[in-house]
């Protein structure tokens, strides 16, 4: 497998050392990564998914809105920052994979390179306060 | 190709009786390809006596910096063929996000820094470094960025058979809480993978280096582990810690190989060790 951009490794490596759940994505929406904290968010340890692509993710955990009516993934902050390249926030409930229904709020950024080539998306989430 | 060390230390020029054998100059290596394609890699005080060896003979020279750091940069102004009118000097190196290379050249390259200017100079060519793989001579040439702070990059050279992986200012180890991570994150290794020769930061001790996570350096340790990793056949340890003397520098380079795999050679760089290729 290719070496990843510099700024994809250093994403990762700042997640791993921080208290919010973070998610890292490629450009396609691919999963590369998610931290600790969100381990816990989601139900289910990194090393128990790994990489996975957007439409696996997007219905691992079920995303649904507020009247219960399912969202899909291009309706998620993180995939709106990738296909936008903007930032997005939103919030939505999710059933994580230990059973457990959680109102998350997320804010999403694209990860731009200086070319201006997009290199994935990062979003920081976190159960809101409902 | 035929590469040559000209500085091999880091951070700052520490000449003296314990540096010699090791070198006291900071970065700055000599490629030389078969075709006579001369690349010169990073501009530590390691030029100056390499400019003077130059003297006019070289008619066109390719100058390729990692970083603008002063270590990497400051015997630039001192490198005699770019006062040469018969010379052509390319120099190539990486932009930042908001300035060019001129821009941040121009930085060290002025006063009050240094009296002259850039624009002064008769024979000089400024690219800015292309994304992907390019071709100087008979090099094939590849940059990326790497772990450092600032706007820093490696470099792959290829020619033949043969590759050079150069990654003077690299910390992969950052951040990372057993290194190393796979291949595919691990900072540098597509620029490192399979190299005939990998010159490589190994700036501290193991010991040293818990005390200065996050500055851009490798241990000695780091180096091995990241040489493995990539499958090099050849390591040279590079950018010395300036505090550490020739003895040390033997001693910890020497704890850091106990158990090396016979595939993976390590020797401690040495300004005016030659390496065929």
């Amino acid at each position: 497998m290719p070496q990843r951009p510099i700024e994809v490794i250093l994403t990762r490596q700042l997640a791993s050392t921080l208290a919010m759940p973070v998610f890292l994505v490629d450009p396609e929406g691919t999963l590369l990564f998610y931290n600790e904290p969100a381990e816990a968010a989601l139900g289910m340890r990194f090393e128990e998914t790994g990489e996975m692509p957007a439409a696996e993710w997007a219905t691992l955990w079920s995303p649904f809105a507020q009247d219960g009516s399912p969202l899909g993934a291009e309706r998620l902050p993180l995939m709106i920052a990738v296909a936008e390249r903007r930032p997005a926030h939103g919030d939505f409930w999710i059933r994580g994979l230990d059973g457990a229904r959680r109102h998350i709020e997320a804010t999403a950024f694209p990860l731009m390179r200086v070319d201006n080539e997009i290199l994935g998306a990062v979003v920081i989430f976190w159960e809101a306060a409902s | 190709m035929r590469i040559r060390l000209w500085g091999t230390r880091g951070s700052v020029a520490s000449p003296g009786a314990d540096t010699a054998r090791h070198g006291g100059n900071t970065s700055c290596v000599e490629v030389c390809g078969e075709d006579g394609t001369l690349l010169v890699l990073d501009a530590g005080t390691g030029i100056r006596p390499l400019g003077r060896v130059l003297g006019s003979t070289a008619r066109r020279i390719h100058i390729l910096l990692t970083h603008f750091h002063l270590d990497h940069i400051q015997g630039l102004g001192f490198f005699a063929p770019l006062y040469h009118p018969d010379v052509e000097t390319h120099l190539w190196g990486p932009g930042s996000a908001t300035h060019n290379l001129r821009a941040r050249l121009m930085r060290y390259l002025s006063p009050p820094l240094f009296p002259v200017h850039l624009r002064d100079l008769p024979r000089l060519v400024l690219h800015d470094l292309p994304a992907g793989d390019f071709d100087i001579g008979e090099f094939r040439v590849r940059s990326d960025r790497v772990m450092h702070p600032g706007f820093t990059v490696g470099y792959r050279i290829s020619a033949r058979d043969a590759t050079l992986s150069y990654l003077s200012d690299h910390e992969p180890a950052l951040g990372v809480p057993r290194f190393p991570l796979d291949a595919d994150w691990t900072s540098g290794h597509a620029l490192a993978q399979d190299a005939s020769l990998l010159v490589h930061d190994a700036q501290y001790s193991l010991a040293q280096y818990v005390h200065h996570v996050g500055w851009g350096h490798s241990a000695i340790e780091h180096a091995v582990a990241f040489a493995q990793l990539a499958r090099a056949r050849h390591l040279v340890t590079f950018h010395h810690d300036p505090a550490h003397d020739d003895g040390t520098i033997d001693r910890l380079t020497a704890a850091a190989c106990v158990s090396l795999p016979s595939s993976l050679r390590v020797t401690a760089g040495a300004e005016g060790a030659v390496f065929e290729l």
